[in-house]
């Protein structure tokens, strides 16, 4: 009985997270976007700039009438949501919140990370391709390509960590990191760490679709990609999948170059409550670098970006883990 | 309607593969106006565009014909390109007067350039921010529209309109230039520079943006002339030829001012970021026109030279003047014994501009096609009339 | 170069084409000759070095409310910086004038619109159809004829108000 009970509270606290999460940052991001484009954004909807905007959004998407487009392939079509937003859910059972709290305490932690976001992929190809719309089908097989491209650094990136800490389980990774500013990751082996962690976070922006790599929602080309024609709670479900990776990611990169849930004061200000604290502050610092990025730089053009991927980034991530390992080796 | 022939390669030994036809329809983020282009795609290469236009037709020339008199038909010319009103008017007054033969006050002339200068600026950062929010670059379409209000606010203040004015008459202007134009107008004239820095800073020279726009679209300068080509995708392809300095309007040859043409900076001439940044530096001439006429500014009346009846003699005058967007010609036709235009002709700038579309697309990417057309920029109003 | 030179060398070589050149025209003179003959004397205007338009800056149709239509050619040249109008003048029965697509290429998109609006069939035009109008528009409907009534109905839909 305990057992089926500490399932349940351990995969709904991360649920619970995801969506408080996306109201805030949604607020966040039309507030940065609006600064950045010198206006003010959200004014009115309750009170001080309008904080209970994202609240009313939710609503209304709560409110409206789900179209399903003719000839659409009805199956794909309706699971298409909930594939993408599973795909990104169940990775976060590896993520640890604290030094004592982790959904699920697996050896091969980021391994799994990496297998189970591979789900996000197959729900964007099934939006796109049961959408019964040509529009609908290029965005969807663009984001496929990009998203399989940009694993191969990812992958890479997270493995020249794997052998800086020996280990896949994602908890001892930031057990191995305890101890203040100087003992994260990022700061061993210079400067190899530090290319590392920019390959990964660049390598990560294509994988949740953030521009400049947003070619599968480019709006002004295709009117919205593989979820043009989702409306009401499903559209909701895509947009919550999309912010849930963007702090997967972010989060990921905070575990295994910045430590995690370890304070940056060593001692200071750290704990079980405090590691939760450090752990979301340092994720949302990315998420909010994420926001930065997407409006300030164009969109890449879709064989520009897998120039990147391939003539790019994944030679200088071979010769990142070259080094690296060799390195482990002769110390 | 025009039928079209799915081709189909198959080699022995190849795979056999179709072209597909892909339709950016008429209500599309990037199209800038109700245009339908067909596209002929082979997986993401074009192999060919057909632009069904005539989505936004309103019968100008038509309606022209039925007015009682040439100043009635100003509103309507107004309408045709609604981002850049003062030079489709400033086009056909001119035209009008030609053929009348009047002459209008020093003033009016100055004024005229003024009006004409600043709604070259405020088409051109429409035409820059709407690139880069095609181009996937959200936030220089607002620092963009920002400076564009600042242009509009001077034009509301004047004659009570902020896109179309109807200010420009046969043989003057509807109102003088208010009291505090001059305050608002040397305010513009100091922050704009900074303004346009930004944007540059942001959007001309960056490295996504130049990957996106050089080599793109590459029109040759004899192609361009050969297809009609005029403004910046003529002076963008090498060619140094404009209106302004060719064949003198108005009061421009005066100025001195420069005539920016595209160098193939950052890849080949006449690609799509040579017409993007002649059109960044021929804000940065506008601002000097402005400068010099508002101090050579004479006082005088702007109302006396206006024809109680404008009833030309009979004739036909064409006459052409640089619009933001290219050459603009007005074909009048007068019969001389009724006060209403017999044949009026707009000959617009973005009409035969996007004719070269087909020209410069094939071979290049859908993603390229969105780049490209913004590089053209039109504006359907015209294209259509 | 004056107008009154380029008619000079167009006499010299097309003596035969030509119907009118009226000199004291208002604004600026204009030549008018024969429909059938406006290709060549167009592509010699183009490449006589001396000449030089290479640049076609309007190519109007008009309809002369005496059972007439015309087309009017304004060229330009580039090199030299020298204009010149030519006319031509078909009747509404038979409105076949000689297609310049060949000559220069944006006289591809006037045509289709002169086609459009009056109904004059351009000889040798690769692609002549409507371009501002419906595709389905009825044939022998032109708009900007001086006789032209609006349809009734077009599609199911009452056109008069």
């Amino acid at each position: 009985m305990p057992e089926i009970l500490n399932m349940l509270i351990a995969s709904v606290i991360p649920l619970l997270f995801i969506l408080v999460y996306a109201v805030v940052i949604l607020w966040v991001e039309i507030k940065v976007a609006s600064h950045v484009q010198d206006r003010l954004g959200y004014m009115y909807t309750g009170g001080f700039h309008g904080w209970a905007q994202p609240i009313a959004d939710l609503l209304k998407l709560l409110t409206k009438e789900h179209i399903t487009p003719a000839n659409s392939d009805k199956i794909l079509f309706t699971l298409a949501p909930f594939v993408v937003f599973a795909g990104s859910y169940a990775a976060y059972a590896a993520l640890p919140f604290t030094s004592t709290f982790i959904a699920a305490n697996l050896n091969v932690g980021i391994f799994y990370i990496i297998a189970i976001t591979s789900f996000v992929v197959i729900g964007i190809l099934m939006a796109g391709w049961s959408s019964n719309n040509k529009y609908s089908l290029f965005g969807a097989m663009r984001s496929v390509a990009q998203i399989v491209s940009y694993e191969i650094p990812t992958a890479l990136s997270i493995l020249t960590v794997v052998i800086v800490a020996g280990t896949l389980n994602l908890q001892e990774v930031c057990q191995m990191q305890k101890g203040g500013l100087f003992n994260w990751n990022i700061f061993k082996y210079p400067p190899f760490m530090l290319i590392t962690f920019l390959i990964y976070f660049i390598a990560s922006l294509a994988e949740v679709n953030r521009t400049p790599f947003d070619i599968p929602e480019a709006e002004s080309e295709l009117v919205a990609g593989y979820h043009t024609e989702y409306t009401g709670m499903k559209f909701a479900m895509f947009y919550l999948a999309e912010y849930a990776n963007m702090f997967l990611v972010s989060g990921i990169s905070a575990i295994l170059f910045f430590g995690g849930w370890d304070s940056p004061f060593g001692e200071f200000l750290s704990g079980p409550a405090w590691g939760v604290f450090w752990f979301v502050s340092k994720g949302l610092f990315f998420v909010f670098l994420q926001i930065m990025l997407r409006w300030t730089l164009p969109r890449l053009r879709v064989d520009q970006l897998m120039y990147v991927s391939w003539k790019v980034l994944t030679p200088i991530s071979f010769v990142n883990i070259m080094a690296v390992g060799l390195w482990a080796i002769l110390k | 309607m025009a039928t079209f022939e799915i081709t189909t390669r198959s080699v022995k030994g190849e795979l056999k593969t179709d072209t597909m036809i892909l339709n950016m329809g008429p209500q599309h983020p990037s199209t800038h106006g109700v245009l339908r282009l067909e596209l002929v795609v082979d997986g993401e290469i074009i192999v060919d565009v057909i632009p069904h236009i005539g989505y936004l037709h309103r019968c100008f020339e038509k309606h022209a014909e039925q007015m009682t008199n040439y100043q009635q038909v100003i509103p309507y010319v107004d309408r045709m390109d609604y981002v850049a009103a003062m030079g489709n008017e400033l086009a056909y007054v001119l035209a009008v007067e030609k053929l009348m033969g009047i002459e209008v006050p020093e003033r009016v002339q100055y004024i005229r350039v003024i009006m004409a200068e600043l709604q070259r600026i405020a088409s051109h950062l429409l035409a820059i921010g709407t690139y880069g929010l095609d181009l996937g670059a959200f936030t220089p379409f607002l620092w963009c529209f920002r400076e564009r209000e600042k242009i509009l606010d001077m034009f509301e203040i004047t004659c009570g309109a902020r896109l179309l004015y109807n200010y420009i008459w046969i043989g003057g202007l509807s109102h003088d230039l208010p009291s505090d134009f001059g305050k608002k107008l040397k305010d513009f004239l100091k922050t704009f520079p900074k303004a346009l820095k930004e944007i540059n800073d942001l959007l001309t020279f960056n490295k996504i943006f130049i990957d996106r726009t050089a080599n793109i679209g590459v029109l040759p300068a004899d192609v361009a002339i050969n297809y009609g080509c005029s403004g910046p995708m003529l002076r963008g392809s090498g060619v140094k030829f404009d209106l302004r300095k060719n064949e003198p309007y108005l009061v421009y040859d005066r100025f001195e001012f420069d005539v920016p043409i595209g160098e193939g900076k950052m890849g080949t001439v006449g690609d799509c970021w040579d017409r993007y940044y002649v059109r960044v530096r021929e804000m940065e001439e506008s601002l000097k026109i402005i400068e010099q006429a508002w101090e050579q500014l004479p006082p005088g009346d702007v109302h006396a030279a206006i024809p109680k009846k404008a009833r030309p003699p009979q004739g036909e005058v064409y006459f052409r003047t640089e619009n933001p967007r290219g050459e603009l010609g007005f074909y009048i036709i007068s019969d001389g014994h009724t006060s209403s235009p017999f044949r009026v002709k707009a000959r617009a700038p973005s009409f035969v501009n996007l004719s070269v579309l087909p020209e410069i697309s094939r071979g290049y990417m859908i993603a390229d096609l969105v780049a490209i057309l913004g590089s053209v920029d039109i504006v359907l109003g015209e294209v259509d009339r | 170069m004056q107008a009154s030179e380029i008619y000079e060398r167009i006499k010299s070589k097309f003596e035969d084409a030509i119907v009118e050149f009226k000199a004291d025209a208002i604004v600026e003179p204009y030549l008018e000759v024969k429909p059938d003959r406006i290709r060549e004397i167009c592509e010699f205007l183009r490449d006589e070095p001396e000449l030089a338009f290479d640049y076609l800056m309007c190519l109007s149709g008009v309809d002369y409310a005496n059972g007439a239509l015309g087309v009017v050619y304004h060229i330009y040249s580039m090199k030299h910086g020298h204009r010149f109008v030519l006319k031509v003048k078909v009747p509404v029965e038979n409105p076949v004038v000689q297609s310049v697509e060949s000559v220069w290429k944006s006289a591809n998109w006037h045509e289709r619109e002169a086609y459009d609006m009056f109904g004059i069939i351009f000889d040798g035009h690769p692609d002549l159809r409507r371009i501002l109008m419906p595709y389905d528009w009825p044939e022998g409907s032109y708009p900007l004829r001086k006789d032209f009534q609006v349809p009734e109905f077009y599609n199911g839909m009452k056109i008069p108000y």
